[in-house]
């Protein structure tokens, strides 16, 4: 009777792991628990993606694709016992959705040799490649995020914000801090006055922020929010009245669940993003014809062209590029972590890729090498218009101020491999 | 008149404000723990399934439709109606008594002269239980609770106060509407406790359930009608931090705004949670407005139990709770 259990249970096993022969793209997803609003669009996209290419293209250079599941509730714990329980699979590479699981796989990755991506999320200074071997953080990173804001500043102000007044309300986390050294130091460049207003945790109560900006009256706020938070300030600030396009979220701030709560009051809110919004683009006549209509949709199928589904899919998208580029590299269509990696390292994105992809004008054009694991810092501002019940790209994909960027990163990343005792470098 | 003194007064206000919220959800804590000495941990979880419930009924979704869908291969989401807000609210208790008589029968009826912390664990287990059934339920978007209470600065009092002192004091609508709401509930508990039938049998179990059983009390009846109670706070206080923040999952975590208010209000006295709770939300509010930027902000969370504790070096039992003597 044991040995039949132990038959039927290893029977088991073997069924719902890949087979060695398949690419597989673990999904670090997070479908419940508080975050899960925001976990369970991109999961859907990340998933549907990985769907078309496997249903139109019978997988990639004819090898099909594997993407296990693995449940994190956004629970940084759970998050690294999903990576280790995949990582056995023949993992290609992982995008942990939360900046705290980035922070604790960074150096499991490292020694394991599994490449991370972690668009506009994670450690920051992971762009220098040759302190970060096995870490991508491309198209952009939050101090991107911060500068980026700062020229649609200048740009409303005609080029002049000495005195100009902006507040960053953040969430007073690791996640929320990240831009502060950034934004300090374009204050001192540009002029402004800078103040800081931070919200603990998880964010349900703001009375006393949004007291203190409408006592001090900034010309600009800036969020770096996340969950709840995000929601109960731009409530907050429709309340108090702030002029909602003097408000502006990073990416993690502009999803449609932060802004459709809040009803008409959010009308005007604006948001950054490295990629673009909506449904219309030919991808999503594929994704119709071979995943939907087939019903083969992630989750319950109803995030389709929101903010986070589309992030989740352009993240799917890029990795299958890197994939695309480590074999030919390497000339073999069974590719290894650290193939990959070299697929991730030598990946160049073009509006003409993207347009064969059937994603024009989606995202930004950028190049990784080496030393420039994070692209070229570009990202764009969204509007959200609440009659329509859209977001739109109000601006081109701006480069952030390398000037001031590269310094940080240049900075933090050595003083990580000092004490960490790496020795950067290109191999 | 200062402006520094002119802020601080309107720090004051809006304290008292948040107070009452945070006190609305202290109450259902208080109501169960009075009858049945259950410190119910679930208690902010009721609030999200209440919410939730009430936004599913109001919108006509069909319910478990993700389940349905998943296993019968249909598309249903929704039944195409909408229902009226005070109908729905009718609806959703229903709902809360159901799920009172279920939580009594399935779990608490068979743990009656449990230890206090096998009853809170078993509150454990119910909290991350009703997580996942609202979740399966209703699905884990965010969702907007619109039942028609006003929301933003009232325009009265930021004239009055601007024309008097040179500067609008912004009080919003909703917690003035929260405001009135835990006043008629507070008094319409109280009431309902000393008052009534049933009230009075509720406090004889609180006082000794053997005692209130053998003059032929049914406790199975006094639980239930206690667990619909907290449903029915739950779900005052799903409605009010619902249409602050939209409802969704994080909304259980407000039970984490009432522990101060417990510790400090006492966990058996009505009008305790009230009061605990102004003195947590003015406190919290003036001490991050006097002392929260010489130490960089985001004071809240922590000297909202720091607060709580300095009371409790004094009164053990809370400002309101009873003195218990065990003598050996």
């Amino acid at each position: 009777m044991k040995l039949k259990l132990a038959t039927l249970a290893l029977g088991a096993v073997m069924a719902a792991a890949p087979a060695m022969a398949d690419l597989v793209f673990p999904s670090l997803s997070y479908r419940t628990g508080p975050y899960a609003p925001g976990g369970i669009p991109f999961a859907d996209g990340y998933a549907d993606y990985f769907t078309l290419i496997n249903e139109r293209d019978g997988g990639i250079g004819g090898e099909k694709i594997q993407m296990p599941e693995c449940e994190t509730a956004y629970n940084t714990e759970k998050g690294v016992e999903c990576y280790e329980s995949t990582k056995g699979l023949g993992s290609l590479v992982y995008q942990p959705l939360s900046t705290g699981i980035t922070y604790q796989l960074i150096p499991k990755v490292t020694a394991d040799g599994i490449p991370m991506l972690t668009s506009g999320l994670g450690r920051t200074s992971a762009k220098n490649g040759t302190v970060f071997p096995w870490v991508f953080n491309f198209p952009a990173n939050y101090w991107d995020g911060a500068s980026v804001a700062i020229k649609h500043i200048l740009d409303e102000q005609g080029g002049d914000i000495s005195g100009t007044k902006i507040t960053l309300l953040y969430h007073n986390s690791a996640y929320g801090k990240e831009p502060i050294r950034t934004l300090e130091q374009l204050s001192e460049k540009h002029g402004f006055e800078l103040s800081l207003i931070p919200v603990d945790s998880p964010g349900q109560e703001q009375k006393s922020q949004w007291l203190q900006i409408r006592r001090e009256r900034p010309d600009y706020v800036i969020m770096w929010g996340w969950g709840v938070m995000n929601q109960v300030a731009i409530q907050e600030a429709s309340n108090i009245r702030f002029p909602m396009d003097k408000f502006i979220g990073i990416w993690w701030s502009g999803s449609e669940n932060d802004v459709v709560p809040v009803g008409d009051g959010a009308h005007g809110y604006k948001a950054l993003t490295f990629h673009n919004m909506g449904d219309d683009y030919p991808l999503y006549d594929d994704l119709k014809t071979y995943v939907f209509d087939k019903g083969l949709a992630a989750g319950a199928g109803d995030q389709h062209g929101s903010a986070v589904y589309n992030r989740g899919l352009y993240g799917a998208m890029l990795v299958v590029e890197a994939a695309k580029v480590a074999q030919e590299i390497h000339g073999t269509s069974k590719i290894t972590p650290e193939m990959m990696r070299d697929g991730l390292e030598s990946l160049e994105i073009t509006e003409e890729t993207m347009t064969a992809l059937g994603l024009p004008k989606f995202g930004p054009e950028f190049s990784v090498t080496c030393e420039n694991h994070g692209g070229n810092g570009y990202a764009a501002i969204a509007q959200w218009d609440a009659k329509a019940g859209e977001w739109n790209l109000i601006t081109d994909y701006v480069q952030s101020d390398q000037e001031i960027i590269q310094p940080l990163i240049e900075a933090d990343s050595m003083a990580y491999a000092e004490e960490s005792g790496i020795e950067p470098g290109c191999n | 008149m200062p402006d520094q003194l002119i802020f601080a007064i309107e720090v004051f206000l809006n304290g008292l404000m948040a107070g009452v919220l945070y006190a609305l959800v202290a109450l259902g804590f208080v109501l169960i723990y009075k009858a049945s000495g259950i410190f119910n941990y679930a208690q902010g979880v009721l609030a999200l399934f209440a919410a939730l419930t009430l936004v599913g009924i109001m919108e006509g979704q069909v319910p478990f439709s993700h389940l349905i869908n998943a296993v019968f291969g249909t598309e249903i989401h929704n039944f195409g109606f909408h229902v009226p807000a005070l109908l729905a609210i009718a609806l959703t208790m229903v709902v809360m008594v159901v799920l009172a008589w279920l939580v009594n029968t399935l779990i608490f009826r068979h743990l009656v002269n449990q230890e206090p912390i096998i009853l809170f664990m078993a509150t454990i287990g119910l909290a991350y239980f009703l997580e996942g059934f609202g979740d399966i339920m209703w699905g884990a978007d965010i969702k907007k609770l619109d039942v028609g209470l006003p929301q933003g600065i009232n325009g009265f009092i930021d004239q009055i106060t601007l024309d008097a002192l040179g500067y609008g004091f912004f009080i919003d609508n909703l917690d003035l509407v929260a405001t009135a709401v835990a006043a008629l509930l507070v008094t319409a508990l109280v009431i309902f406790a000393q008052y009534t039938r049933q009230g009075r049998a509720m406090r004889a179990v609180a006082d000794d359930h053997q005692a209130a059983l053998s003059v032929g009390i049914s406790l199975n009846f006094i639980w239930v009608m206690v667990w619909s109670l907290a449903g029915f706070v739950a779900l005052v206080a799903g409605i009010m931090w619902g249409t602050k923040s939209g409802v969704q999952f994080s909304l259980s975590l407000i039970a984490l705004k009432a522990l101060p208010v417990l510790m400090l209000g006492g966990f058996t006295s009505i009008p305790g949670a009230i009061v605990g709770g102004l003195i947590i939300g003015v406190g919290e509010k003036m001490f991050e407005f006097l002392i929260g930027p010489l130490v960089g902000g985001a004071t809240e969370n922590w000297f909202a139990y720091v607060l709580a504790l300095l009371f409790l070096v004094f009164r053990p039992q809370g400002l309101f709770g009873e003195k218990i003597i065990e003598r050996v």
